[in-house]
């Protein structure tokens, strides 16, 4: 076996002053399987090299977590001794690719770092960007990343209970793919993954390892193979959610025994970010005997062992004298399970094969030593996006108009994807996808938990610091209106390539306003992940924080709920403290309009009033029916809550004659209240009484203007728009 | 009154049938390991939903070989009172304990949603607290729920009143023969159905009509 080189290096991804780097620490050149597992270390992925500073700047503490960024999740206390783990992960570039297996195996990846953590993993939600379901390419990625969520989640019994779709152009050729997971445990049920107890063994449990998603280190590879040489190619990475159920199952039993010391799950980077990361927070080192690692296939070299990103395994520590009760359980659950190794006291990872070193590396130089790298943000001098393709008149009048934007793919109803999705079992669903803004799960004791998640990124594309700062108050607001306060946040940074000044300056600016926002909101953040070179050759993708926000309510009896319900009750506009803007709203993107250079910003004191005096209003059971006013503004808002409530509204206080700034302009912060008239009217925010529940049909227009009606019919015709799109 | 839930590697609902049993009065539940054989104390068997040894085979095709059905399968022959949910369902038309076959949603997709089952046969060991006619409201989820049987076959069990549960007001959400929902075997003491009635027994998450199921069943016993 030839040593490998500056140039095998390079082709790894590490830059040549790395690979001189880790030449130093190392005090000589690496083998193969070393080099391998500092160049997966030391990628942006594991070591956060072009993004940990940035990240430095977020809130991560607060009164309710109870596990901040570190662990394989963040974790928030809910009530009593109830604690949620929860975390949104990307498989961005695999789903690009193979969209089935890389939306299911990123359901599987995240569903695993929370039972990883000792939680019972108790809902998903997906967050997708596709390109404009015009395209054929979108359409098919579109319906085989739903096929793939719904294969996993449905196949392990884990209900997905909400997420959101947008379809833009700058998507086309970048898709994302976004989970997230939530899970329920005790703390005293909680483990983290620090190997400790010198002489403990490591323990390898669940699917055998293969040389699936060696990804980058098939350059090693194919370096050393014959070109012919088909069987030993890398392959996509495939999921199997019945091996998983099993590993979920084994876990939480070997936890519920008291088997384990720590737990860590295996996804990216496979045993090398497992194993190392144990052993870094554990300030030990680990010796790990490739011969015993059950393989799929024989002759696999160490490197090949140590990266593969074969799904559905998992690592743990255990007290030597547990060994057998651990393999037992394992037995039980039909997963394989097999000590691999021992934690030890110098701090260093060894690999061994066949009797002999096959690598050794200080955990430090691994872990921690990867150089870190300055960005060097700087506002584009011109638009990075062109404009969107125009499809809808500007002469089109108001009924035809909100016709085309309750039509249009952002805002069309996603049921047709939703009813692909097993979101009722484990019992707890209160609020379905399309009942109310956000999913609320009901917890044993009577309380209830909700959880949102959104972005925009073409709005962040016009204004990355208050698009980011909208993504954090849309999902608090979605909270809002089933009566839930924040717990914590978990965040998705995607963005295009970092090296480039105009998307660090995304990126920056996009950080600062969800630091800001959450801060202000005390929503925490406790975890995420970040998905970089988000970039095609027509260039990077929408910045794309995607903000995942869990939160909870007194009585999962009071939860509110979207739709219009009784005739009669009052309809009410409720926290704008200015005007909506046309500019960067949905309808100026089916008008073709370009993206403005910059989005109007927030009082966030006042948003934060706002919100306390909506939540209270639900959890008291003052209003009838709470919907945050998004895309679309307020016509649509409206329009979506005759459609929940399938009753029709009569707006008598809203002109139709006045442009439509009112109507369909956009702010985040504003609200649509039903309930009874004095109710309403005594809210404490900045408030419009201007319509009232009943009949079937939605009508616009005051006394003595002219007036634009709809019949529910028609506005739910309109609404079904992507029902086509899964025949 | 006992009941006793199967519990496959890959079972889904199995806390879930658990809960719901337990919301029949003086009743309790517990789960039965698929590896294992006792049925002691078991006074009825619930099947419940999910993907039994992932159903890569075929639905249902492995599970019917577990050491837990061969004892169901003679639990049943003794009379003792059977219910297949879902992947339940599916198992038991593999072990042959019900007529048909469950094939692929003519839609090919995985298919959510909340559907009217009409009661046809209420005087069954399972519908025996439900009205004739009476319309419950249980969510359906599953890609591979489309019931078939032959010709005969079908005539034949609507003649001995076999077909317990159709789809009501057009809501066939798989594209069933005859709307089927939910079919009992010839004694009437073993029955399959698609829809989950374990999920329709909490007024907080949607519907109670599918406890009427359960309370039947522990009816049947007293």
């Amino acid at each position: 076996m030839s040593e490998p080189t500056v140039e095998d290096a390079i082709a790894l991804g590490l830059t040549a002053d790395e690979y001189a780097l880790v030449c130093e620490k190392l005090g000589r050149a690496p083998v193969q399987v070393e080099l391998a597992m500092f160049s997966l270390m030391w990628s942006e992925h594991c070591s956060y090299k072009h993004s940990k500073k940035l990240l430095g700047t977020l809130p991560t503490e607060g009164e309710a977590v109870f596990m901040g960024p570190g662990e394989n999740a963040g974790a928030v206390r809910v009530s009593g001794d109830l604690v949620c783990a929860f975390k949104v992960e990307s498989h961005n570039h695999p789903s690009a690719v193979e969209p089935f297996q890389g939306a299911a195996t990123g359901v599987g990846g995240i569903l695993r770092d929370i039972f990883a953590l000792g939680a019972r993993p108790v809902a998903v939600l997906d967050a997708l960007r596709f390109g404009e379901p015009t395209s054929e390419r979108s359409r098919y990625l579109l319906d085989r990343a739903v096929a793939g969520i719904g294969h996993y989640g449905n196949s392990i019994g884990v209900p997905t209970i909400g997420g959101d779709v947008y379809f833009e152009g700058p998507y086309e050729t970048n898709c994302l793919v976004n989970a997230m997971a939530l899970g329920l445990a005790r703390e005293e049920e909680m483990i983290k993954s620090a190997a400790v107890g010198l002489g403990n063994r490591l323990v390898l449990f669940g699917a055998s390892t293969g040389r699936d998603g060696i990804g980058g280190a098939s350059v090693l590879a194919s370096a050393e193979f014959g070109e012919d040489d088909a069987d030993k190619r890398p392959s996509v990475q495939v999921g199997d959610p019945f091996e998983e159920k099993k590993l979920l199952e084994c876990s939480l039993e070997l936890l519920a025994r008291g088997l384990l010391v720590s737990l860590q799950d295996c996804g990216a980077a496979g045993l090398t970010s497992a194993a190392s990361e144990m052993a870094s927070k554990g300030e030990v080192g680990l010796e790990i005997d490739l011969d015993v690692v059950p393989l799929r296939e024989q002759g696999m070299e160490p490197f090949e062992i140590m990266v593969s990103e074969s799904q559905e395994r998992m690592l743990c520590v255990c007290e030597p004298s547990r060994v057998g009760e651990v393999v037992a359980v394992c037995q039980k659950w039909e997963v394989h399970g097999t000590a691999i190794g021992t934690v030890i006291e110098e701090r260093v990872m060894r690999i061994l094969q066949h009797g002999s070193v096959a690598g050794e590396m200080p955990v430090e130089a691994l872990v921690d030593d990867c150089p870190m790298y300055p960005i060097f943000p700087e506002k584009p001098a011109a638009p990075l996006y062109p404009a969107p393709e125009g499809t809808l008149s500007v002469e089109a009048d108001l009924h035809a108009t909100l016709i085309a934007l309750l039509a249009s793919p952002n805002l069309a109803s996603r049921l047709p994807l939703f009813q692909q999705y097993d979101w009722i079992v484990q019992s707890r669903t209160v609020r379905r996808p399309g009942d109310a803004d956000a999913a609320v799960l009901a917890l044993p004791d009577g309380s209830a938990l909700a959880a949102s998640i959104d972005c925009n990124g073409r709005r962040v594309a016009c204004d990355p610091y208050v698009g980011a700062v909208e993504a954090a108050l849309e999902c608090a607001a979605n909270l809002a209106c089933v009566g839930a306060k924040p717990l914590g946040t978990t965040n998705n940074l995607n963005f295009g390539n970092p090296e480039r000044p105009e998307v660090a300056w995304q990126l920056t600016e996009a950080v600062r306003g969800l630091g800001d926002a959450c801060r202000a909101l005390e929503a925490p953040i406790v975890g995420g992940n970040v998905s970089l070179y988000n970039q095609g050759v027509d260039g990077p993708i929408y910045p794309t924080p995607v903000v995942g926000m869990v939160g909870a309510l007194p009585s999962a009896e009071a939860a509110g709920r979207m739709g219009f319900a009784h005739e009669g009750d009052a309809i009410a506009l409720v926290g704008w403290n200015k005007t909506p803007s046309l500019e960067g709203s949905e309808l100026a993107k089916l008008r073709g309009e370009p993206l403005p250079d910059g989005l109007p910003g927030y009082d966030l004191d006042h948003e934060v009033r706002v919100l306390d005096v909506v939540r209270e209003a639900v959890r008291s059971g003052a209003v009838t029916s709470a919907h945050d006013i998004a895309e679309g503004g307020l016509l649509v808002a409206i329009a979506e809550c005759c459609l929940a409530g399938e009753i029709g509204a009569d707006m008598d206080a809203i002109s139709a004659d006045l442009g439509f700034v009112l109507h369909f302009g956009e702010r985040r912060g504003g609200f649509v209240l039903s309930g009874p008239r004095d109710v309403l009217a005594a809210l404490d925010v900045p408030l419009d009484l201007f319509g009232t529940v009943g009949g079937d049909v939605l009508r616009v227009g005051d006394p003595g203007g002219p007036e634009v009606s709809w019949t529910l019919t028609e506005l739910r015709g309109a609404h079904a728009a992507l029902a086509p799109l899964f025949p | 009154m006992n009941f006793g839930v199967v519990q496959f590697p890959g079972t889904c609902d199995e806390r879930d049938a658990v809960l719901a049993c337990e919301r029949v009065e003086g009743a309790s539940a517990q789960l039965l390991w698929h590896g294992e054989t006792s049925l002691d104390g078991i006074d009825a068997v619930v099947i419940p939903g999910g993907f039994s040894y992932g159903d890569y085979l075929r639905v249902g095709a492995i599970a019917r070989f577990s050491p837990m059905m061969e004892s169901v399968a003679r639990f049943a022959s003794d009379g003792g009172v059977v219910l297949g949910i879902c992947n339940g369902f599916q198992v038991l038309c593999e072990a042959g304990l019900l007529p048909g076959a469950l094939l692929p949603n003519v839609g090919l997709r995985f298919v959510c949603r909340q559907v009217g089952v009409e009661v046809v046969n209420a005087e069954t060991s399972f519908t025996r607290a439900c009205e004739p006619g009476q319309v419950l409201s249980i969510p359906v989820k599953h890609t591979t729920g489309r019931y078939y049987a032959p010709g005969v076959e079908l005539e034949r069990m609507e003649a001995h009143g076999q077909i317990v549960l159709r789809y009501a007001h057009d809501g066939n959400p798989n594209g069933s023969s005859n709307d089927i929902a939910g079919v009992s075997n010839e004694a009437g003491n073993v029955m399959g159905l698609m829809p989950h009635p374990e999920h329709a027994v909490d007024p907080l998450t949607g519907s109670v009509d599918g406890l009427t199921l359960f309370t039947s069943m522990a009816v049947a016993r007293v």
